[in-house]
């Protein structure tokens, strides 16, 4: 029984790789084709450059190319790092001996006061780059390391905190699950994956440029979930 | 302004090769760093304000949070192959 959905399942793997390599050019015809192709894909960087101001009214092209014109690319590079911190987690499952650290190790009053004065602020910062993501450099990947640099401050220099796992994970989940819904969202309604189907507004405002200031929100909370997740993993046990 | 971004270069050449080179793995993490920061540096230079914030908080900031984290479970210290 289990050998024959194996085999299905290798049988629709296999269908769906004929399918996509099917439509692949071959030949001198296809030379000429993939020469084309080239030459489009030439041409497709100076259009992003000269009309993204104007599809997407994102006023910073970088942004406006990563989360709209290859949004897709975006959605795999935020599986990549899942897949890695998923990994993390499974190798450091269960070794989390002797949770309590002993006097010695206690961090002084100055130094533990000082981290907690510090968090907020690094806090803002990191939700500032990533909510001003359309309008200024950085973005949701940048924010989000911000906050997680936060994080690693409270445990290097409060040692008894504890990250709470369960809210992290929710955080984690419930933003990668609001980015592949925006995205169906625009599948639903225009017909394509990722498709910018709210109002841009204006240029240089802070509510312009559609779905893009949400989805990077999400990849920021996203990531900055995901990197604290890994830190409170690794730091669970240092001597 | 050029004799900036060479001196920039020429640290980052230094401290890739000294990460590469010392035997004390802390050390080692410590040039790797370096590089991140010099490479960051010189992105916002080359007018890549995006590339050069995220290599500053990834590469210099939790990416050596992270190896530290690493040594301190392991060795410090590399040890001499005695196979030969």
């Amino acid at each position: 029984m289990r050998k024959q959905i194996s085999l299905l399942l290798l049988l629709i793997v296999a269908a769906g790789f004929a399918l996509c390599l099917a439509g692949a050019p071959f030949g001198a015809e296809g030379a000429r084709e993939s020469r084309r192709l080239v030459k489009d894909n030439v041409n497709y960087g100076r259009r992003y450059v000269s009309k993204g101001l104007d599809e997407n009214r994102c006023a910073n092209i970088v942004t406006s190319v990563v989360l709209n014109y290859r949004g897709f690319d975006t959605l795999g590079e935020v599986t990549i790092l899942f897949i890695a911190a998923l990994g993390l987690g499974a190798v450091l499952y269960g070794r989390r001996a002797g949770a309590s650290p002993d006097e010695a190790q206690r961090p002084s009053l100055i130094l533990s006061t000082g981290c907690r004065l510090l968090f907020p602020l690094i806090m803002l910062v990191g939700i500032y780059i990533f909510i001003h993501g359309h309008l200024s450099p950085g973005g949701g990947f940048q924010g989000g390391a911000v906050i997680a640099s936060g994080f690693l401050l409270i445990c290097l220099g409060c040692r008894k905190k504890k990250l709470n796992s369960v809210a992290l994970g929710a955080a984690e989940s419930l933003s990668g699950l609001a980015f592949v819904l925006l995205a169906l969202i625009g599948l639903a309604v225009g017909g394509s994956f990722l498709l910018n189907f709210l109002p841009t507004g204006k240029v240089y405002a802070l509510f312009s440029g559609g779905i893009i200031p949400l989805i990077y929100i999400a990849i920021g909370v996203k990531v900055g979930s995901e990197l604290s997740g890994i830190i409170d993993n690794l730091s669970g046990e240092v001597r | 302004m050029i004799v900036f971004q060479t001196f920039l270069v020429l640290v980052m050449i230094v401290a890739a090769l000294a990460a590469a080179g010392f035997r004390d793995l802390l050390g080692s993490v410590i040039a790797c760093s370096l590089v991140s920061l010099m490479a960051s540096i010189i992105f916002y230079f080359l007018q890549a304000p995006d590339v050069a914030m995220a290599e500053a908080s990834i590469g210099a900031g939790l990416t050596t949070a992270i190896f530290i984290f690493a040594i301190s479970k392991t060795k410090r210290h590399e040890e001499n192959e005695k196979t030969d």
